[in-house]
């Protein structure tokens, strides 16, 4: 098992919750969706590790 | 003008065999001209082995085909007698600039590792590397050796026997029969050979058609490959640019699935896309033109009994990465040297097995690779749009992103890992020279690593005793003793031991490692020898 972190590790939930939320007003489906794909390459560039990621991908489709 | 592809290169003549009242029996027969069967045949004649090639056509192939040569193929080019010409006719490039919409989104320097004797890629029209190689065989043929081709030889019937082949040919004077103790099918991806012997070629087809024309142009645009995603000038699609030796260029447009490949191909309709891609300033002339679709797929088996098959006719890959014609020549560097030792029953016929193992691990490598890249390039479902478009988004922000912007992963050799040829790792030195991995160049002071090796079994020694030669069942290896001076930033030590201080490897005829051990153990080489050449 990678240690990818499924327990509450942000801090001001709430707060990172909006800003997520922020990021998106007012754009379009394909807009929200592009953005979307983008933030998730550049959270899996930071993590790097192949074997948390693996597990990311697996916790993210919910199996 | 003459192009050279409109002049007979190899025309037709009748042999004496035709007039034999019993078929002739020749010890290899190649079918095809293209460039694997010839490099197939050049390697055959170079051991001594005597080769007939034969061909339905008489002239190097149309058009620029196959342009994109890599390292480890010129390497073996060499070997063959043709890469010093082919790099000096051809075009080497290391820029790459990636376009998506209507901007540039980064450029790529392929710096080229230091101490090779050949460059990382050349671009060279595949009409100009079979002239080499046609000459090559001429030349072969006037020293003496056993190699002829015979042009508008067309096999129309193969009978397959346990100790040989039967081919039936016709030729514009008739037909006749001519037999093989081994036949090397190289007919390429619609192989006639593999069609008669009811052979599967199964993969996955991709719905889409590329339009790739040459244009002749003085044009000042660099010695660089670019490569646009969704440009404005093919809305939704993909573009390539690439240079060519005589001011030739290569354009790759694609179209999509849904259209006319015929009223594309008109003048009429590509005249216009081009010229919304080059500007309507640049003045150019078409020299070739042609529309093709493209599969990802290989035959279950590369050798059914005494018929070996290569190249194309084997596996067929996208053109993305230039993985056709260079993996086809590491086909036959494959299969030369195990067919020689087997001809002249210094190994099992069973050592030819290996190159069906061997070469299928190669072509599942080059499909995933050129699958990958086609994914990329036409991407299949909204969502890999999207995932696709971020990259190129991204790429143009932030270095992370642009590993990941896959306009095609150029060929690089195949370490066939896991192979029966290879003993274990003894020496634990750098990963890129374990045993089944191709052994990369090194500029020593008195020229370069790889023609010291030759084509034949070399123990190589690295600040290492052993004896000069070894004799094993018939196979003599002879010692190349080298030496890093204890420098510890030459790349001999870089490159071949890793933290270790001493080495000794066992080197394949087609320059893969075999084996490596930290010192000369005779019992272990031995025992190398003998599992290198399918005998344990």
């Amino acid at each position: 098992m990678s240690n990818l972190n499924l327990t509450p590790n942000i801090d001001g939930a709430d707060d990172f919750y909006a800003e997520l939320l922020a990021t998106h007003d007012n754009l379009s489906d394909k807009a929200s969706s592009a953005l979307n794909a983008r933030l998730v390459l550049v959270l899996a560039n930071h993590i790097g590790d192949r074997a948390v990621l693996a597990d990311a991908l697996k916790a993210a489709a919910l199996k | 003008m003459n192009k050279i592809f409109e002049v007979p290169l190899y025309p037709y003549k009748r042999s004496a065999d035709q007039d034999e009242l019993t078929p002739v029996r020749r010890k290899v027969v190649v079918i095809g001209a293209g460039p694997v069967g010839l490099g197939a045949a050049i390697e055959m004649a170079q051991q001594g082995i005597e080769v007939v090639i034969l061909d339905d056509n008489d002239k190097v192939s149309f058009g620029s085909r196959a342009i994109c040569f890599a390292k480890r193929p010129l390497e073996i080019l060499d070997r063959l007698g043709c890469g010093h010409v082919m790099v000096e006719k051809g075009v080497e490039w290391d820029v790459g600039k990636v376009f998506f919409d209507d901007r540039q989104v980064y450029e790529l320097n392929l710096q080229p590792e230091e101490g090779h004797e050949f460059p990382a890629f050349i671009n060279l029209q595949q009409y100009y590397m079979e002239e080499y190689l046609v000459n090559r065989v001429h030349e072969l043929q006037a020293a003496g050796a056993l190699i002829e081709i015979r042009g508008r030889n067309k096999v129309s019937a193969i009978g397959t026997h346990p100790t040989h082949v039967v081919l039936e040919i016709d030729t514009p004077e008739g037909s006749y029969n001519l037999e093989a103790d081994w036949l090397i099918a190289c007919d390429g991806a619609n192989s006639q050979t593999r069609a008669m012997l009811g052979l599967d070629f199964v993969g996955r087809v991709f719905e889409d058609n590329f339009l790739i024309a040459d244009v002749i142009m003085q044009a000042d645009f660099p010695t660089e490959r670019w490569f646009w995603f969704d440009p404005p000038f093919n809305k939704g699609q993909s573009a390539l640019l690439h240079k060519q030796p005589d001011n030739v260029w290569r354009i790759d447009l694609q179209l999509g699935w849904d259209i006319d490949k015929e009223r594309e191909k008109r003048p009429e309709n590509v005249i216009p896309r081009l010229k919304a891609m080059l500007g309507e300033e640049v003045n150019f002339e078409l020299e070739w033109v042609s529309i093709y679709t493209f599969q990802c797929r290989r035959m279950e088996k590369f050798r059914h009994g005494r018929v070996l098959f290569a190249g194309d006719a084997a596996h067929q890959v996208s053109p993305f990465g230039a993985r056709g014609a260079n993996s086809g020549l590491q086909d036959t560097d494959n299969l030369g040297w195990k067919l020689g030792l087997v001809i002249n029953d210094q190994a099992p016929e069973s050592l030819l097995d290996s190159y069906n193992r061997e070469r299928i691990h190669a072509a599942d490598e080059n499909i995933l690779n050129s699958t990958r890249s086609t994914d990329f390039i036409t991407p299949k479902s909204d969502m890999s749009r999207t995932f696709r478009d971020a990259v190129l988004d991204l790429s143009e922000h932030y270095d992370f992103a642009r590993p990941l912007v896959n306009s095609g992963r150029l060929s690089v050799p195949c370490s066939y890992d896991g192979s029966g040829l290879n003993s274990a790792d003894a020496l634990g030195g750098p990963s890129r020279t374990r045993p089944g991995s191709s052994c990369p160049d090194v500029l020593l002071e008195d020229g370069y690593l790889l023609p010291k090796l030759g084509g034949k079994f070399t123990l190589l020694t690295i600040d290492a005793d052993a004896p000069e030669v070894i004799e094993q069942d018939g196979i003599t290896v002879t010692r190349l003793a080298l030496s890093t001076g204890n420098d510890p930033t030459s790349p001999l030590k870089q490159r071949y031991l890793g933290d270790a201080t001493s080495a000794v490897y066992l080197i394949r005829p087609d320059q893969h490692v075999a084996a490596r051990r930290p010192s000369f153990d005779e019992n272990q080489f031995r025992a190398a020898i003998r599992r290198a050449t399918g005998k344990e």
